[in-house]
């Protein structure tokens, strides 16, 4: 088989770095200590199976969707916090934007209460904030939504652990290999050094990785302040290798 | 030197316990959106066989989780993914192949209702044995859990898999297999940890 000429092929996903991902057992984060595999995982080569993705179209999603301001506030009401604005771009490995790809999120409210039944934190429910929204990324990747700015919450680990502000991200790609749940932090908070959950990831740069950057090219006077926020799924070998002919 | 511009992907953080809040809002009583992603597999009449399959997320100590969440993806009962990237043929427009449980607020068993996937070759050109993705995310696991759902009662072809054949615990197949409770229903329980762990997949 001749190399000369030949147009590269999509292989399968690059693995995913376990020594860059967070381990199961982490024991400062205690649930993990029972919840987390002990085995070793099963490695191979992905297939079809998860190369192959569900397909969300744009016409599912309704107009509030993307603005956790409104899409849970009475008419004419709306969410009680410091409005900000996310936004960024969903890549994958190899710096290709990620198109149409649904990207959930989830967050507590100004006070650090989620809107959950099994929720104990004494800070008060904002009637009207309900805490998720959903988009699905532009052509380039590109993602947006309106929100406020969540606070920190205490939470029962250790006897004083608080979480930093956060924010919760669903991602989906192309591929079943690429899905992804993550968490996105805010550049400055003091907790983010502090946080047993934020730790499981093994380095600063992984931390890094993690927390937004104050835009104020994005940030609208007047209105909202707005964070940058990309995150990168796993991408896709390149290769003129794929169907390997008799003999090579 | 130059560098290498490859990107890193984002690290994982635990979906937390609220995951229900972001993904099934509406079962948590948050009504929005007008109804939860990935609650019915099915958009009309499928072909092929119809099943159930129900199972629960313990952990280490046989505790049920109660707040986990659980995706399944497969191809239809032909063996064609409904997915934009399936080159073979089209798949069954009435099926999604793509389920989505917050599990029983009480009990945490999840239950899906689907069809018997058809088989999918592997990229070798091998026929894998029919089965299901399934993706499991919860409180305390920190990074999502791939693992595999096949059928008991397909023992020709889980005998040749080549995944399933792949393993050297070769005791531990059994925990990848789903098996029938009653006429067109499986059960797949899955053990985060134990002697009866489940075998996790790194793809």
């Amino acid at each position: 088989m001749s190399l000369v000429n030949t147009p590269p092929r999509t292989g399968g996903f690059i693995p995913r770095d376990r020594s860059w991902q967070p381990d199961a057992l982490t024991p400062q984060y205690k649930t993990s200590v029972r919840r987390s595999p002990q085995s070793a995982l099963l490695s191979f080569p992905s297939t079809l199976s998860e190369e192959t993705s569900p397909v969300f179209g744009h016409a599912m999603l309704g107009e509030l969707d993307n603005d956790l301001i409104l899409n849970y506030a009475k008419p004419g009401e709306s969410a009680i916090g410091p409005r900000i604005i996310v936004h960024g771009r969903v890549l994958d490995e190899n710096g290709r934007g990620v198109p149409g790809a649904l990207v959930e999120f989830w967050q507590a409210n100004a006070g650090g209460r989620y809107r959950h039944k099994k929720e104990s934190y004494q800070a008060a429910l904002d009637p009207n904030f309900g805490g998720c929204g959903r988009t699905i990324t532009g052509e380039d990747g590109s993602y947006e939504f309106r929100t406020i700015y969540p606070g920190p919450y205490p939470w029962p680990n250790g006897m004083n652990d608080w979480r930093p502000a956060h924010i919760h991200f669903s991602l989906f790609g192309h591929g079943f290999a690429q899905r992804l749940i993550t968490q996105m932090y805010f550049e400055g908070d003091p907790h983010i050094p502090l946080c047993p959950i934020l730790s499981t990831v093994k380095s600063q740069e992984a931390i890094d990785a993690l927390t937004a950057l104050l835009d104020m090219n994005r940030t609208v006077p007047m209105d909202s302040r707005a964070f940058k926020f990309d995150m990168v799924l796993r991408g896709r070998r390149q290769t003129y290798f794929e169907n390997r002919t008799e003999g090579l | 030197m130059q560098r290498l511009d490859y990107l890193r992907e984002s690290p994982s953080q635990t979906a937390g316990p609220y995951v229900h809040i972001g993904c099934t809002p509406n079962f948590t009583g948050i009504e929005i959106f007008g109804g939860d992603l990935g609650t019915s597999m099915k958009t009309g009449p499928v072909q092929g066989e119809e099943i159930t399959i129900r199972g629960t997320v313990f952990d280490g100590t046989g505790t049920p989780l109660r707040d986990a969440m659980i995706e399944i993806w497969q191809p239809d009962a032909a063996g064609l993914f409904p997915s934009a990237n399936e080159t073979r043929g089209t798949a069954d427009p009435n099926f999604t192949g793509w389920g989505r449980s917050p599990g029983d607020m009480v009990t945490g068993e999840f239950t899906f209702e689907t069809v018997k996937p058809g088989a999918v070759p592997y990229p070798d050109g091998r026929m894998q044995a029919p089965h299901i993705t399934a993706w499991i995310v919860a409180r305390g696991i920190n990074i999502g859990l791939h693992t595999r759902i096949y059928f008991a009662d397909e023992e020709a072809a889980n005998a040749t898999d080549p995944i399933l054949t792949r393993l050297e615990h070769q005791n531990r197949v059994p925990t990848l297999l789903a098996r029938k409770e009653a006429d067109g229903v499986y059960r797949f329980d899955i053990h985060l940890q134990g002697p009866n762990e489940t075998v996790f997949f790194d793809i």
